[in-house]
């Protein structure tokens, strides 16, 4: 059987699954890698347990990996799997439901005794009661195996467990024939002898172990798809953040202040940034969600970027403060990484349900930018964007990024940094013409006047300002004129905003939607295209002020939908601000919309 | 581009904004040993940058001729947390009062005392909210009626000079807004501490909460009740025919009535480095016949944060070179089609 032609597929979604302990993480960084050099396009999302340390063989210490491979462009990991990796009992039983039918399960078969299955909460075995009889099921004994091929090395039971992962990834690459050698490689950079050794040979003997026993059909081929030319690595959203500050940092030649209190699930975003000292990066682990936006104000006032970043719970908490900077006129970004609310929610899940508290959630009449990725390369460019806005517009603008986002994966094209335009920073040193609230007349941001500059002493706060001079001012008309004025240097971002990229039809059905959703409903309207269905996706960036060009794409249409990871909060504010008919289409279940979805409603409103 | 002068005068901190403070309100003396200050300290004027919250003392930015950012409730400290860390080269002053610095900004007020940032902290104590007209304050004694504890408060009351101790904070000293000599001394010598100085000033609102340091700082009191305390001298107070000392009694400090039995000699020094005698001068209540400990209560050397956040990056770009930004994009696997 080895000897057979491969079978050529168009794409693949293989799962893995085990305890955290497992090296789950690892085996899936490796595939990805691997079928990443083999010229594959790719998207990855990793799903961790919500607990820190729950008992292993547990449903609740599931950790999974699920990676689509294809031999054309994917935006997603995909709906359901073609091969699920089990590791343990309750990651086989907790990953089926994601496992297409017909679809091939490699499960270590020495972690089904009576106590592990009792660990899974399982009185039957599953392997024996049919659960898996829709499906084709390999049972490897991967546990002797991997003990049988690391026996020359003298390790401990313990560390002879820590080779596993290695042994089933061994037999993935065999089942989608893959080269060992780039994660040869890798183990060569990252472990010593004997590890080094254990590890390499656990993998070698998976391989082999699927090439002679005989066990698939395989194996199966995804040939490389046509990319563009260039240097790739695989970022996360949080790290394309992280990046995305860095490059402002290096292209403003200005400090980058990240203010930030530890949350779920921005928080990588300040332990990525923390070593970027020496680009100009400076991070405050502050004692809490307020003081954090509130240190970066005060950065922003003393003349560096000041950045926060959070969640839901934590944006809440900065919002007056948001409101200080609105008022003072001065850069501020807040990155707001949106997980499944109200309250604490659903810390590790995602959602996209913090739209109107980032365009209302203050007190009084206080609009702010607000932009959003639509996947996780996109996060850099957003990110730069935002504090390119910021520091322009001196305002705060706010990038909603979401636990999709932040934590999936998918192949970056890298930039030309030279070609990355540079962020003008100016602060003005001239006592003759300075005065606090005089405008620009194209942007009307007011001078970014720092302290230390002799002659231009001036006092800013929350208290609302005559324009031009700045002096505290309880005026009526000019409280209405400043309001106006503020809300104004919103709109005139419109500027800086590209014409509105539209995928697809020019009439029929145009499918409006931000942020992380962009993958399942691009590769859905991709389908109903393709079998000739009037359908277009507007994916927006920009949230405020919405592009100037979208009140006539809408008009365009027949149908104006709306899909959603919230209640529709989108839909709402297209319907207030352009009396058009968004039908909002939403889901709110911590997970994010898959193709099939997407597709059905789509065809659904197409069949009306 | 104009030279800075070294030499001021009063007059050049003071704004063109008309002061709305209530008359009689003792924010005004305050203000004015502030100007007096500053113009004396050598420092070129737009070096000053003076941050408060929400309150009546919080007013204070708009009324110096210096860089000023009237923040919101409770707030202060924070913002000057990130303006000190980005602007090490400035002088900040953040102005607070009881409520918002020890009510609503009490939490971030611990942390900027318990990090040490070099700025310095002048906590206005009218022990009421003044601003929203009268309700007790976290410094009002139990049992104050106001609009809000028509039947006397149940809180008890923080004793701001104890509660910084328990910070760790590294400067604490105490004066009153009337004191306009000993207030000005004050505010000098907290400038040369190195971290935060926390400076608790007695305050009077006249229209709130009257006389509520009457007992022991107006003029008829302050020579019986008022004990300065200056690093290196015997803690005594009252006058020259009716003089008290602390003198050691076991592990702690007791009060007693000099010219007979004991004398100056007899009574203990005041070390400004001692933590333990810094606690029970913090604790002694005025309430209860104790005398009104004022000057500096305690200091220490202790590295503060803006040197170490300075340091760490420094290091860092001396260790690494300027970030390459190329490199970090093109660092971890990458890969070329
Ligand atoms: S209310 Fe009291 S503290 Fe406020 S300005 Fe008037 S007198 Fe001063």
């Amino acid at each position: 059987m080895s000897n057979a032609a491969p079978v050529v597929l168009d794409q693949v979604v293989v799962r893995f699954a085990g305890d955290s302990g497992d090296g789950i993480q690892i085996s899936g960084d490796q595939f990805t890698r691997t079928s990443a050099l083999a010229g594959n396009d790719l998207a990855t999302f990793p799903d961790y347990p919500a607990e820190i340390r729950a008992p292993a063989g547990s449903r609740e210490g599931v950790s999974g990996f699920q990676i689509q491979l294809a031999s054309h462009p994917v935006f997603t990991p995909g709906d359901v799997a073609d091969a699920l990796v089990a590791f343990n009992p309750a990651a086989l039983v907790t990953n089926l439901g994601g496992l297409r039918e017909g679809g091939i399960i490699i499960v270590n078969s020495d972690k089904f005794t009576k106590v592990d299955l009792e660990k899974a909460r399982l009185v039957t075995n599953p392997l024996e009661d049919g659960t898996c009889d829709k499906f084709r099921l390999v049972q490897a004994p991967i546990g002797k195996l991997t003990k049988e091929a690391v026996e020359p090395f003298g390790l401990k039971t313990k560390e002879i467990d820590r080779c596993k992962n290695f042994f089933a990834l061994g037999m993935v690459y065999w089942l989608y024939g893959r080269p060992l050698d780039p994660t040869e490689e890798w183990l060569r950079k990252r472990f010593k002898p004997p590890f080094l050794d254990a590890n390499l040979a656990s993998m070698r003997a998976g391989h082999a172990f699927a090439e002679t026993a005989e066990l698939f059909e395989g194996p199966f081929m995804v040939p490389p798809a046509v990319i563009a030319h260039g240097t790739y690595r695989n970022v996360t959203g949080n790290l394309a953040i992280a990046l995305g500050l860095a490059a402002a940092a290096v292209k403003s030649k200005t400090t980058v202040f990240y203010g930030s209190y530890p949350i779920t699930p921005a928080t990588d975003i300040l332990h990525t940034l923390a070593p970027f000292k020496n680009f100009g990066v400076a991070t405050f682990q502050a004692e809490d969600e307020i003081a954090a936006v509130c240190a970066a104000i005060g950065a922003s006032y003393g003349g560096a970027i000041g950045v926060t970043g959070t969640s839901g719970p934590g944006l809440a908490l900065k919002q007056e403060a948001i409101g200080l900077a609105l008022m003072a006129e001065l850069p501020l970004v807040i990155i707001n990484v949106q997980r499944a609310g109200p309250s604490t929610g659903l810390p590790t899940k995602t959602e996209q349900a913090d739209l109107l508290q980032a365009m209302y959630g203050r007190n009084g009449e206080s609009p702010v930018a607000v932009l959003a990725p639509a996947t996780a390369a996109d996060a850099f460019d957003v990110t730069l964007q935002a504090v390119r806005l910021s520091v322009k517009y001196r305002t705060p603008v706010v990038v909603l990024s979401d636990g999709y986002v932040a934590n999936s994966s998918e192949p970056w094209l890298l930039p030309d940094i030279d070609a990355l335009p540079p962020i003008e920073v100016v602060h003005p040193t001239d006592p003759e013409t300075f005065q606090p609230y005089l405008r620009d007349p194209e942007t009307l941001a007011r001078p970014w006047a720092i302290p230390g500059v002799p002659g231009l002493e001036h006092r800013i706060g929350g208290l609302e300002k005559a324009n031009i001079t700045g002096n505290i001012s309880y005026d009526a008309h000019n409280h209405e004129k400043m309001c106006h004025l503020r809300a104004e240097k919103i709109l005139r971002m419109r500027a800086d905003i590209p014409a509105t990229d539209i995928h697809g039809a020019a009439n029929g059905t145009l499918v409006l939607a931000w942020g992380s959703t962009f993958g399942a409903i691009r590769t859905a309207v991709d389908q109903c295209l393709a079998e000739g269905q009037a359908v277009a996706h507007v994916h927006l960036r920009h949230l405020n002020p919405l592009p100037a060009d979208l009140a006539d794409i809408m008009a365009r249409y027949q149908h104006v939908i709306v899909p959603e990871l919230n209640m529709g909060q989108l839909s709402k504010i297209l319907r207030a601000e352009y009396l058009v008919d968004a039908i909002p289409f939403t889901k709110i279940q911590g997970q994010p919309f898959r193709v099939a979805e997407v597709k059905a409603r789509l065809d659904a409103l197409v069949a009306n | 581009m104009n030279t800075t002068p070294v030499e001021y005068s009063k007059k050049d901190f003071m704004s063109d904004q008309t002061i709305r403070w209530c008359p009689g309100c003792g924010d005004y003396s305050i203000l004015s040993q502030v100007q007096t200050v500053f113009a004396g300290l050598g420092l070129a004027k737009e070096k000053y940058a003076i941050v408060s919250g929400i309150g009546c003392s919080s007013r204070f930015p708009y009324y110096m001729n210096t860089y000023g950012f009237h923040t919101i409730h409770g707030r202060a400290t924070a913002v000057a947390t990130g303006l000190k860390l980005t602007r090490p080269d400035l002088s900040v002053w953040v102005v607070t009062g009881d409520g918002d610095g020890l009510s609503i900004g009490g939490n971030h007020m611990a942390h900027l005392l318990r990090r040490n940032v070099d700025l310095n902290v002048l906590l206005f104590n009218n022990r009421i909210y003044g601003l929203t007209k009268g309700q007790y304050s976290p410094t009002s004694e139990i049992g104050k009626k106001t609009k809000s504890s028509p039947m006397g408060s149940i809180d008890h009351p923080f004793n701001p000079i104890a509660f910084a101790l328990g910070c760790g904070s590294s400067y604490i000293s105490r004066s009153v807004d009337v004191f306009a000599a000993h207030l000005r001394d004050t505010l000098t010598a907290a400038n040369t501490h190195s971290g935060t100085s926390f400076v608790e000033i007695l305050q009077n609102c006249n229209i709130f909460n009257d006389g509520a340091w009457d007992s022991m700082v107006d003029k008829e009191h302050r020579d019986g009740r008022v004990l300065y305390m200056e690093h290196g001298k015997p803690l005594v107070w009252g006058s020259e025919d009716n003089k008290y000392g602390f003198i050691l009694d076991g592990l702690s400090i007791k009060p007693v009535k000099l010219g007979e039995t004991y004398q100056e000699t007899d009574c203990v020094l005041h070390d400004k480095h001692n933590l333990i005698l810094a606690t029970m001068l913090a604790n002694l209540d005025p309430s209860d016949g104790a005398p009104l400990a004022v000057g500096t209560f305690y200091q220490s050397a202790k590295s503060t944060y803006d040197s170490m956040f300075s340091t760490q990056i420094a290091d860092a770009t001396s260790r690494l070179g300027a970030g390459d930004l190329a490199k970090l994009l093109n660092s971890g696997e990458t890969w070329t089609v």
